[in-house]
């Protein structure tokens, strides 16, 4: 694609957070301005900064890309993305803040005092912050490919150079900043397009986005095929295809089916459920349960509780984050509805998650508008890219620097680490997913982050609500739940990424591990913590008062 | 405050700490010294207080996990529902894309605006013990 805009829109992107990185290092001069910017951050400022953090390249493709593919029943993706955020503030949000924990490690050894669960802890923050690294990275490469026709590899490095430049640099005072600008940035880049997109289609007489007798492509279009496999055409005859083949359509052609995309269509694109039955309703649960919970455990969620103030600017925080994230999901349901009208030809090569980037040019015209537009939209894309990794790298980064580093060089876990630790930590952070990036097969960005939430949900999920609920939790309890519920996500992970296909229940238990994990973890830690009574922290009561009691009382 | 000894002779030096000054004034402060110090006093506020945060947040999950978590449930035993259309779109597009956003958010409102009224109910327990 040839537009004289992406590549000025995206570098400004970058400049503008390289910029305000730098402004903000002028600003951070102790520790506490590095990791936690002082607390001196405004709720709204922090709530748009979660926000501009939360709202990654799956939120600003994923989700677009598979509500193309697979219609209604991806919407719970957008829905519990958004839920998840209530039940961090139902449960949560204030006794976190008011246990005064940076990071999951630190709050396993505010309340049950145990440095084996700490570390245990800080490698699930490590493994969920990488697993949710690489889509990220692996989204730039594919928006350079597809806007600039530059090589894959260029848009992952880039994006992990930026961002662990800027995270070594500017530290936490710094990021907030930049991702207060970014949530905006993300929210106008899809908003206007989404504008004259709707125009367009209400110009062009409401084509139906679901119609009878099938998708048909609304101009001529060149596919070329990627992969081997099967084309079923509208007659019902098929035939074979190889890699490197050109198919031309011309407009008004029906869309093909191709054995190697796994998409829904006609009727079953547009009602819930699906031919497979309970497997896709179990599915669905297993998705919700995964997102409502999951986002109580991710790592970069959390960190930014602490540079709240007290523990009711922490749930009014969380509260506005709720309200700015729900406003954005508004938006890539309808990039994904309209891409089955405009680029139908994505369901054929199976990049779906570029229907947000392509969208643009294909509904509106290639004409100076268009251009513009797309060129917004991938500035937007590059912001998701930026703000999440870099949210990502700094908790990953910091639990680095505070439990490994800090423990090397013998000044004791919980220890804040010193800056240069810090700097040395975001270095290491960086560097292991952009390798992982460009080695490791491309999956649809919004189902690797759902198994990041699957594995949150099934082990920090637990150890957080019911050590902030109960008084029963012990150290052993704790650390077993953690172990078979977050150890059995994990082991699915790895199966749907790199373990041979599946089909059935099995692939279905895999694919959507949370129906089951949760619970486990939910089980094994109470039976556990029940069969250890002893070992409860003798300092329980104390530890409870904090984080309950409201801080103007000043116990 | 403490009184000087003599007038005549300049008073002696005293450091005075906000937080000191707020522990002296003594009786009617007993429930936050109770909190404090962990006595069964205060150890039933506590749990008074944890009870009703902990029945508050666990209510308005079960709002949520009806009005949200029986939709897919209510379009697989009715699959009818899917097909009802409002301004032309489908139910469940609309349920979903649209009107569970505000829903979330105004659950959150409901219970920011709870929870605050029992931490104001609590403070005022610990306050005023005897009114």
């Amino acid at each position: 694609m040839d537009n004289p805009y992406v590549v000025p829109a995206i570098v400004a992107v970058t400049l503008a957070t390289v910029a305000i990185g730098f402004y903000g290092l002028r600003l951070a001069r102790t520790t506490s301005d590095f990791l936690v910017a002082s607390r001196t951050v405004s709720p709204t400022w922090n709530a748009a900064a979660i926000g501009g953090e939360y709202l990654s390249a799956a939120s600003f493709l994923g989700i677009a890309g598979l509500i193309l593919k697979y219609g209604v029943d991806v919407l719970w993706y957008p829905v519990g993305f958004a839920a998840g955020y209530l039940a961090l503030l139902l449960f949560v949000a204030a006794p976190l803040r008011r246990s005064g924990a940076f990071t999951l490690p630190d709050f396993c050894e505010v309340r049950l005092h145990s440095r084996r669960l700490r570390k245990l802890a800080t490698a699930f923050v490590v493994f969920i912050g990488w697993l949710y690294l690489v889509p990220q990275l692996q989204g730039a490469g594919l928006t350079l490919s597809t806007v600039t026709g530059a090589p894959y590899f260029l848009g992952a490095l880039l994006v992990g150079a930026v961002v662990t430049a800027n995270v070594a640099l500017g530290g936490m005072r710094a990021i907030t900043f930049v991702q207060a600008f970014q949530y905006w940035l993300k929210l106008t880049a899809l908003a206007v397009p989404a504008m004259f997109l709707l125009l367009h289609w209400q110009a062009d007489g409401r084509p139906a986005v679901a119609p009878a007798d099938g998708l048909t492509f609304p101009r001529d279009t060149v596919v070329v095929v990627e992969d081997r496999a099967v084309l079923t055409l509208p007659d019902g005859s098929s035939r074979e295809v190889a890699p490197g083949e050109e198919l031309p359509f011309s407009a008004g052609d029906q869309v093909p089916k191709v054995s190697s995309v796994d998409a829904s269509s006609g009727l079953d694109w547009l009602l819930p459920g699906d031919e497979s039955g309970d497997r896709g309703l179990f599915a669905t649960y297993s998705l919700i349960l995964a997102t409502f919970l999951g986002t109580m455990g991710l790592p970069h969620v959390l960190v930014r509780f602490y540079t709240n103030p007290d523990g009711s600017a922490a749930r009014r925080t969380t509260l506005v984050v709720l309200a700015l994230v729900g406003l954005f999901y508004l938006l890539p349901t309808l990039y994904g509805v309209l891409g089955r009208v405009y680029t139908p030809q994505l369901l054929l090569t199976g990049q779906t998650d570029a229907v947000v980037l392509l969208l643009p040019g294909a509904a509106v015209g290639n004409g100076v508008l268009g251009q513009l537009l797309a060129a917004l939209v991938a500035a937007g894309a590059f912001a998701a890219f930026l703000s999440s990794s870099s949210g990502l790298l700094t908790s990953v980064a910091g639990v680095i620097s505070t439990d490994v580093l800090a423990h090397a060089s013998d000044r004791g876990p919980g220890q804040r680490g010193s800056v240069r630790d810090f700097r040395v930590a975001a270095l290491v952070a960086g560097l292991v997913p952009v390798a992982l990036a460009l080695n490791v097969a491309s999956l649809d960005v919004s189902q690797v982050v759902g198994l990041a939430f699957a594995v949150a949900a099934s082990s920090f999920c637990p150890l957080l609500v019911l050590g902030i609920w109960w008084r029963g939790l012990t150290d052993a309890g704790a650390a077993a739940g953690v172990l078979a519920g977050g150890g059995a996500a994990v082991g699915a992970v790895l199966m749907t990424v790199v373990g041979p296909p599946l089909s059935g229940w099995p692939a279905t238990l895999v694919a959507q591990p949370a129906a089951w994990t949760v619970p486990l973890a939910f089980a094994v830690m109470v039976a556990v913590s029940m069969a250890t009574r002893r070992r409860t922290p003798a300092d329980v009561s104390t530890t409870m008062l904090r984080l309950h009691a409201p801080e103007s009382l000043r116990l | 405050m403490e009184q000087p000894t003599a007038p005549s002779t300049p008073p002696e030096r005293t450091r005075i700490v906000l937080a000191e000054v707020a522990r002296r004034n003594g009786d009617h402060d007993r429930a936050r010294a109770d909190l404090a110090e962990q006595t069964r006093v205060g150890d039933a506020l506590l749990r008074g207080l944890m009870r009703a945060q902990l029945a508050l947040a666990l209510r308005l999950a079960v709002v949520v996990g009806v009005g949200l978590g029986a939709l897919p449930l209510l379009f697989a035993v009715a699959p009818t529902t899917g097909t009802v259309k409002f301004f032309g779109v489908n139910l469940p597009w609309l349920l979903l894309g649209v009107a569970s956003f505000p829903f979330l958010v105004a659950v959150g409102f409901t219970y920011v605006y709870l929870a605050e009224r029992n931490e104001q109910d609590f403070i005022a327990v610990v306050r005023r013990p005897e009114r």
